[in-house]
Parts: C-alpha cells; sequence; structure tokens
C-alpha cells in the first residue's frame, strides 16, 4: 500500500496489484468449486424433500416444484401400519445397543491401553482383525445358533446381546484415546490408593467423556443404519423390523408413490442428521480438551 | 533397608502381586474374551466344518469333502460375475471416492469464506443411512421420472437407465458411493493441514507452480493417509452389501414381505458381490455349506488386505510409550 500511496515506484505497484488480482481470482476460483461442489451434496436432499410434498399425482411426473405442498404425506407415513413399531425397535436396538457398546468396551479398552501383560499385541491384532471382519462370514453358524439353540430369531436380542461383549471398532478407537492420557495422572491416583476400576470410573472416564461420546455416537448410527441384521435375524416378523429395514418395503405397500417413499426416506435420514448436529459441539470439545494442559 | 532381606522377601510377595495383576487383566477383559470366543473363533471354526458339509439347516449335516467348493467355483452362476463386479469396484469406486475425497480435502482447507458451512455440507451425505441414500438415490436416477434424468435430456445429454442397466448400476452405485465421501474428506483434511508450512514457503522460493507444490510437497507427506484410505476402502468394497441389494430392490420394484423373493444382483447379476452371495446361498437357497465357502473367500481376502493395512502402517497399533 505505501509503495500505491508513494507512487514513486510504478513497477513495483503493477505487480502489487497482479498479486492481488490473481489472490482476487483464485478465491473466487475456489469458492466458485466450492459452491458447485455443495450443491452436489445438497441437491439430492433438496429433490427428495421436495417430492416427499407432491400429491401422488404429481410425483408420477418429472416435475421438480411442488404445485401443493401436500405436508399430509408425513402424517400419512406415520399411519402406515408397522412404522411407529420400527421406530421404537430402531430406538431399542440402537440405545441399548450402544449403552451395552460402551460399558463393555471401556475396561478392554482401558486394559490394551494401559496393562502390560503377556500377548498384549496379539490381542490387539485380533480387536483389529474382528474390526475387520464382515458380519456375512461368521452368520451362518450365528444364525443356527440365535435360531435353532435359542429360538430367538424373529427379534433383534442376537443383535443386541452379543453388544454386551465389547465392540472392536469402539474398543480400537477407545484405546487410540486413552494412550494419550498421561502415565502420570494414573500413577497419581495409584499412590493415592486407588484401584484400578476405581482409576478407571473416577480419572479416566472423566477425562475421556468427549472421546467416549463420539464412539457412543458412532455405535448409535452403525445400529440405526444396520440393513444386513435385521434382515437376517427379523425379517421373518414385521413386528420386530427396524426403520433401516422397513424402508424399502414402503414402496411396495404404497405401490410406487415416490412422494410417500421419500418421506419415508427423509424421515429416516432426520434423526441422525439432527443428532450430528446436536453432538457437534461435543465433537469439537472433545478435540480441543485432548489438547488441554494439565 | 538390608539388600539380603529384600533379596528373600521379593519372590513370594512378588508372585503374589504378579497374580494380582493377571487376574485384574482378565477381568477388564473378560467381556471381550467371551466375545472373541463365542461370537469369533467358534463361529469360525464352524464355518469352516460347514463348508465341508451339506446342509440345509434342517436335515442333519452329511459329509461331503469338497463338493461345495467345486459346486461354488464351478457351477454356482454368480461367484466369478460377483468377483468381477468387486474388481470393478474396486478399480473405478475406490479410485473415484479417493481422487475426489483428496479433492474435496484441498478444497476445503482452500476455503476463506462460509469454510463452515462447506464443512457441513461435504460431510452431510455421509451420514445419510444407506439405506436410506440408496433410496433417495433409486428415485433421483430413476429412467421414468428422475431429476437427473430430467436434467440430462433437457441438455441433450443420453440419459442412462441407470439402477435398472446392467452397464449402468455400478456407475450409479459409484455416484453413490463418491456422493458420501465426508469420511474421506475429514481424514485427508486432518492430514493436508499437518503438511509443514515452511516446505511449501522453501518450494515457493524455489518458484515451484502449485502443480509442483502438490506433486513434491503434498504428495509425499500424505501418502500414507492415501495408502490408508485406498486399503480400507478395497476393504469395504470386498464387503459392499447393504447399498447393492436396497438399489436393486428398490430399482427393480420387487418388494414384498419379507422379501425373501428377491434375488440379488439386480439387474442382470451386475451387482452381485460375495457377501450377497453368502445370503443368497444361506438364506434363499439353504446351501449351508455353500453359503460356508463363499463365506471364507470372504473373510481370507478381508484379511489379506487388513494384514496389508498393519504392515503398511507401522504407527497403526504402536503404543506411545
Amino acid at each position: 500500500m505505501t509503495a500505491i500511496a508513494l507512487g514513486t515506484r510504478p513497477a513495483r505497484t503493477t505487480g502489487f496489484a497482479a498479486a492481488r488480482r490473481r489472490a482476487a481470482l483464485h478465491w473466487i476460483a475456489v469458492h466458485a468449486t466450492a459452491v458447485a461442489a455443495a450443491l452436489f451434496f445438497l441437491l439430492p436432499f433438496a429433490f427428495v424433500f421436495l417430492t416427499s410434498v407432491m400429491t401422488d399425482r404429481q410425483a408420477l411426473t418429472a416435475d421438480w416444484w411442488p404445485q401443493h405442498w401436500q405436508w399430509s404425506n408425513y402424517a400419512k407415513v406415520f399411519q402406515t401400519p408397522g412404522f411407529l413399531t420400527w421406530w421404537r425397535n430402531t430406538l431399542v436396538y440402537a440405545g441399548l445397543g450402544t449403552l451395552l457398546t460402551v460399558v463393555s468396551s471401556l475396561p478392554v479398552a482401558y486394559a490394551l491401553a494401559r496393562f502390560d501383560f503377556r500377548g498384549r499385541n496379539l490381542a490387539l491384532m485380533a480387536v483389529v482383525a474382528m474390526m475387520m471382519l464382515p458380519p456375512q462370514v461368521t452368520i451362518i453358524p450365528m444364525y443356527l445358533f440365535w435360531a435353532k439353540q435359542l429360538h430367538l430369531s424373529g427379534t433383534l436380542w442376537p443383535l443386541i446381546i452379543p453388544m454386551a461383549c465389547g465392540d472392536a471398532f469402539t474398543i480400537f478407537l477407545l484405546r487410540q484415546f486413552l494412550l494419550t492420557i498421561p502415565r502420570e495422572y494414573l500413577e497419581a491416583a495409584r499412590v493415592d490408593g486407588c484401584g484400578e476400576l476405581r482409576t478407571l470410573l473416577r480419572v479416566v472416564l472423566p477425562m475421556a467423556k468427549p472421546a467416549v461420546l463420539a464412539v457412543a455416537l458412532f455405535q448409535f448410527f452403525y445400529c440405526w443404519n444396520d440393513y444386513f441384521g435385521p434382515q437376517i435375524y427379523a425379517s421373518e416378523n414385521e413386528g420386530a423390523w427396524t426403520l433401516s429395514y422397513g424402508l424399502e418395503s414402503f414402496k411396495g405397500a404404497h405401490h410406487t408413490n415416490w412422494n410417500l417413499e421419500m418421506a419415508a426416506t427423509l424421515l429416516v435420514m432426520a434423526p441422525v442428521i439432527l443428532l450430528f448436529f446436536f453432538a457437534q459441539k461435543a465433537f469439537i470439545e472433545g478435540v480441543t480438551l485432548t489438547g488441554v494442559k494439565g | 533397608m538390608t539388600t539380603a532381606a529384600t533379596k528373600f522377601a521379593t519372590p513370594p510377595a512378588l508372585r503374589r502381586k504378579r497374580r494380582r495383576a493377571g487376574l485384574r487383566t482378565f477381568a477388564f477383559l473378560s467381556p471381550w474374551l467371551v466375545g472373541f470366543a463365542v461370537f469369533f473363533a467358534y463361529p469360525l471354526v464352524s464355518t469352516v466344518y460347514f463348508s465341508f458339509m451339506k446342509y440345509d439347516g434342517f436335515s442333519a449335516p452329511v459329509f461331503t469333502g469338497l463338493k461345495n467348493w467345486t459346486y461354488v467355483f464351478e457351477h454356482y452362476p454368480f461367484f466369478w460375475q460377483g468377483l468381477r463386479n468387486t474388481l470393478w469396484l474396486v478399480l473405478v469406486m475406490v479410485s473415484l471416492r479417493v481422487v475426489f475425497g483428496l479433492g474435496i480435502g484441498i478444497l476445503i482447507t482452500k476455503v476463506k469464506t462460509g469454510a463452515g458451512f462447506f464443512r457441513t455440507a461435504f460431510y452431510l451425505p455421509y451420514l445419510a443411512p444407506p439405506v436410506a441414500a440408496t433410496t433417495a438415490f433409486a428415485f433421483l436416477l430413476n429412467p421414468g421420472t428422475g431429476p437427473v434424468n430430467h436434467f440430462l435430456g433437457a441438455l441433450g445429454l443420453p440419459q442412462p437407465g441407470w439402477f435398472t442397466d446392467p452397464d449402468w448400476s455400478k456407475p450409479a452405485l459409484s455416484l453413490l458411493a463418491v456422493w458420501g465421501i465426508g469420511d474421506l474428506m475429514v481424514i485427508f483434511m486432518a492430514a493436508l493441514l499437518d503438511v509443514p508450512r515452511e516446505q511449501y514457503e522453501a518450494a515457493e522460493l524455489d518458484g515451484a507452480t502449485a502443480w509442483h507444490k502438490f506433486r513434491y510437497v503434498t504428495l509425499p507427506n500424505i501418502s500414507p493417509i492415501v495408502m490408508f484410505a485406498v486399503v480400507t476402502g478395497v476393504i469395504q468394497t470386498m464387503q459392499y452389501y447393504t447399498q447393492a441389494i436396497v438399489a436393486g430392490k428398490v430399482a427393480s420394484g420387487v418388494i414384498g414381505g419379507s422379501g425373501q423373493q428377491f434375488e440379488p444382483g439386480y439387474p442382470h447379476g451386475s451387482t452381485w458381490t460375495l457377501p450377497q452371495m453368502v445370503y443368497n446361498l444361506g438364506f434363499q437357497r439353504f446351501d449351508t455349506g455353500s453359503a460356508c465357502v463363499v463365506a471364507l473367500i470372504l473373510f481370507a481376502l478381508s484379511m489379506a488386505f487388513t494384514s496389508l493395512l498393519l504392515r503398511r502402517r507401522a504407527g497403526f497399533l504402536s503404543s506411545e510409550d
């Protein structure tokens, strides 16, 4: 700016102006690309929403803007036989599953992060192997076990009960986080005469709260989104379906009307997205908390 | 303290302490040890056992040697087609996701105005439940009334059948996968912000172009993360299930109560993947033995790539101290 004001060195001035112009062009290019990308990511939601409030007749056309905003479609979705039951089942599966997973995984993660014992690396490798294992690999014996031995097919219990035995992904993530807690805190607790369980609950858990919240959310999302599990164990009993499993039957039940199908689709997406918005702050706090000085 | 006394006093005390520590470790690990035995080790062994048995789920299993294995490799009509589909998805879908995810990651680190809005917008589709996202795309891409083909038609471009056309079903699934890129964006963004700024400044002093800076500074720094994204992408793709089966169901319109009558792979087997074969053989054809054969192949492939992941990222498992 001084160069411009003094006006003594024209060559430098034009160079400066050119740099500014280049910066402005760069800004425009970056933000135009960002807007285009945002349209790619958000337009599908917009089209789904617009179709969800169309009349049955208009939903059969290629129109994309609704003539009459038929909000009653949403009421109709809720009145679909079973929809509220699927909603309840999903909440039970996701809520109970998340609780069991976190409670059972935390001590395992703590042991893997902080105890010295023979075979620790082997145990860790086994956790990673379980993490990468698709459920289809073990589904045949598992189904025979739950259905033929325990007669629990047609319920969601075969999906919920195993979560009391820890979840590999949760264990792995929690362990990674617990490694970042300085050993001095644990030593201090030990000197004060805390047992390991007390240390875990009184010292480690408060520090790990953001990480626990994060893995709880991941697990909640996993249960909410699970399709294969309910398909295998619950498909025979409509009273045990979850939203993710019931959604695809919607179109059949309503004879291919996209408007109701899209309303139901948004209703399945909404809780997960709302939960994310509420927890986003906690996520960020969690990340910043890890950087807090003792 | 007299050294002699401690020397003689410690062994029993130490042993007691060790035993207590061992019990404590065992107690903390116990939920997972049960889970490992009951939900991992036992079913794996059992899967191997059933892969040599003829069993329909009702009458007693009968030993058949390698019959199930030869059936899957030579007679099950979808096996090789499913593997080819998986290879296609690994080559195209994974590459697209990594390249596009990196691009979006770079873009988000350059955005100055409205960064929070853009970050949320780019991340949001990743949160959409797979069944809901797939159903939404089955609508968006439906050849009759879908907005995408409507738009393509208005531009005078060809309007593919997407999920209803065997040549276009995998591209349609890839589009869906690229839409949900949020996970990769986040890990690439973190990696990009970790690249030391001095390296860029040094490159600028040497008069490096934007491409050179990317090629010689950015890429070498983030290559472990790129590798991680590729390997996890390959693992996820071999296990690709929900999107493929739901897209087939919704697009074909074959939807009934329990959904048992829908055979995956629609259209014309173009969306078969290994996990769907386990479902098809085990739960639709009641051929438990052959289902276990496919399950074991899926297991071997998954573990092969997982070990690659463990070796590539030595720090993946490292303790910090």
